[in-house]
């Protein structure tokens, strides 16, 4: 009986196989269209890099220019100052971000030692709140508090300690400190769910042995809790190197302005002003194609080392 | 036991001033997360006057809903709330069902080439045009300034298809046999057991692209230059910039010599500035408690997944 009823299946299977392979196939074309489109298709905007490319006219009628501007970059005075300028501040903001990344596992095994549960579901509610707003929010906050007419000024004023208004967000003064402090209190939160999911994952038998052997609370965190989160942290860190010249857009360029615009363009943001609001559209692109390989290569070399250590890829 | 107990009790100095620490700490670091929320909301329901001296710290006071009222007559606002709602609705609908078919039909062993197709799109994670060749892709599609640039480009996206795939390939494969024994077709196996038997994941799904796409200003900034085409983040951000020439234009009770109540009322840059702020923050507030789970469980299954 079972065995003529898979005959069955597999007569009825065996007879459509051919044009379902087909069929599904044809179903997701229309998506793979759109990857296409938008993933794949854009890269043929690499060659406007190698044209001297003025926007209303068309490609054709723009001059070639060959390795001009990737020359230029690397030769041209102001140009040379200016990119290590922008570098400087790319792997001032990366490395930030990644020395304090060890934050959210600081947060997470200190949250852990909070046994009061309603309190830790609150903090971990509101703790986790501004990774889910813009970055536009953000820096409405960050000016209603910190702007010369924002709360901090006028409490200030108020006690008496100022008279002018400190320039917070109109200066240029501690630029990446000031970036990082947005960063973090946009990100610690969330950052920690991950590792306060690791240790709900850890062994409570492993706690009980060790305080049977005598550690103490102190001890349990650093030779159990701690180690358990590595693993995460590692994957955590290979991501963070891998995207270490992609700050992003989103938050410098909510913030930038012209008293700390030296300190805060990032590449990405570098990108943006010299290529959509400022002249060179190809120059832009040579700097966004360099960024993009170097990233792509950063990768690499990050799943290998992870292939090594660990023995599983980051991708 | 009982020696762990003695142990514990030795220790309780140490302990208490740790703990004691701790919840101040976690306190005030919740209090820094929450403050800046309450301290918005405060000041847009209090007279405009004290408010755009900077009175307004802690507690709100002279209550009024004039400047939510005063909203309703803000040139753009209108548009770019429906923008914003729509760009929200319809991109996370088609993201969603697109992840659902894509990850589902990637568990079709007998598709063409399937394992190649499954690369070709996991595969643009890693990597990105750049800023310039998008714009230029978008404009040669005619997609600059059109509502569509806000949706059809984020349709497929990756991440979610391989949070899918991985969720329909624990299902038991006898489900779907099963059907098609019964004579169901793809569509009806994908519509009738795959799309009810994944909500949680689609749920995490849904829950991430709606925040992503109310929040993102970056596609307003780079593809639209028309003012009707804006969305509420990149409308904020205009405001923010132009706070003091805002009060200007909406109405205001007007008059040389105003009266105490009508200061109160009377539009400021703050006070528009606050409002708005706090009308595009609202819907997170809002959805935000009660989703908090799918937003946990997402990045769990992400990190999993790496």
């Amino acid at each position: 009986m079972k065995k003529s009823k898979t005959a069955v299946k597999r007569k009825v299977v065996g007879k459509t196989k051919d044009t379902r392979g087909i069929k599904y196939f044809l179903w997701i074309l229309p998506f793979l269209v759109l990857v296409f489109l938008f993933s794949y298709f854009p890269l043929h905007g690499w060659i406007y890099s190698f044209f001297d490319y003025k926007p209303p006219r068309s490609l054709s009628n723009c001059e070639f220019v060959g390795l001009q501007w990737f020359k230029m970059l690397f030769t041209n005075e102001t140009q040379v100052s200016q990119l290590i300028q922008v570098m400087k501040n790319t792997f001032a903001m990366s490395i930030l971000g990644i020395v304090t990344s060890i934050l959210p596992v600081g947060f997470a095994i200190f949250l852990n030692e909070i046994k009061c549960k309603w309190f830790k579901t609150f903090v971990q509610t509101f703790t986790t709140l501004p990774n889910f707003i813009s970055w536009v929010l953000v820096y409405s906050v960050a000016f209603s508090l910190f702007s010369s007419t924002g709360m901090v000024n006028g409490l200030l004023e108020n006690m008496g300690i100022i008279t002018e208004p400190i320039k917070f967000l109109d200066s240029d003064s501690h630029t990446y400190l000031w970036m990082l402090l947005w960063n973090t209190w946009k990100g610690l939160g969330w950052g920690a769910i991950m590792y306060l999911a690791s240790i709900a994952g850890i062994d409570q038998e492993q706690y009980e042995a060790a305080s049977i052997d005598g550690a103490n609370r102190f001890q349990l965190m650093r030779h159990i809790t701690l180690p358990a989160l590595m693993p995460t942290f590692f994957i955590m860190l290979m991501l963070a190197i891998s995207n270490f010249l992609n700050n992003g857009l989103d938050q410098y360029f909510v913030f930038q302005n012209s008293f700390n615009k030296e300190h805060i363009q990032v590449l990405d943001l570098y990108v943006y002003n010299i290529g959509m609001t400022g002249s060179s559209y190809s120059l832009a692109t040579a700097i966004s194609m360099l960024k993009s390989i170097v990233s792509v290569a950063l990768l690499t070399v990050v799943n290998v080392v992870s292939k090594k250590t660990r023995g599983e890829s980051i991708v | 036991m009982s020696q762990m107990k003695t142990k514990k009790k030795k220790l309780t100095a140490t302990d208490k001033t740790f703990n004691v620490l701790n919840y101040v700490l976690f306190g005030i670091f919740t209090l820094i997360c929450i403050y800046p929320f309450y301290y918005m909301v405060i000041n847009t329901i209090s007279a405009n006057d004290l408010s755009a001296a900077g009175s307004i710290n802690f507690l709100p006071s002279g209550l009024h809903m004039g400047n939510y009222k005063a909203l309703l007559e803000l040139k753009g606002l209108g548009s770019a709330a429906l923008v914003s709602i729509g760009k929200t609705v319809i991109g996370t609908v088609l993201t969603v069902l697109s992840s659902a078919f894509l990850g589902f039909m990637f568990t079709q062993e007998k598709m063409w080439k399937r394992k190649f197709w499954y690369r070709f799109v996991i595969i643009t994670m890693y990597f990105n045009a750049g800023l310039i060749p998008m714009f230029i892709t978008m404009k040669n599609l005619h997609l600059t300034n059109t509502f569509w640039v806000y949706v059809i480009p984020t349709i497929v996206q990756p991440f979610n298809i391989i949070l899918v795939k991985t969720y329909v390939e624990s299902l038991p494969k006898a489900l779907q046999e099963a059907a098609e024994i019964d004579g169901a077709g793809i569509f009806r196996v994908f519509y009738k057991i795959v799309l009810p038997t994944c909500t949680p994941i689609l749920a995490t799904v849904a829950i991430f692209s709606a925040v992503n796409q109310w929040n993102s200003y970056q596609d307003t900034l780079i593809y639209i230059t028309e003012q009707k085409l804006y969305s509420l983040q990149y409308l904020l951000y205009t405001y923010i910039n132009q706070a003091s020439s805002l009060a200007a234009m909406v109405k205001n009770t007007g008059g040389a010599a105003l009266s105490t109540a009508a200061l109160a009322t009377q539009q400021t840059g703050t006070s528009i500035r606050m409002t708005v702020s706090v009308i595009v923050v609202l819907p997170i507030l809002c959805i935000y408690p009660m989703f908090q789970r799918f937003f946990v469980k997402g990045i769990m299954i992400g990190s999993v997944k790496g």
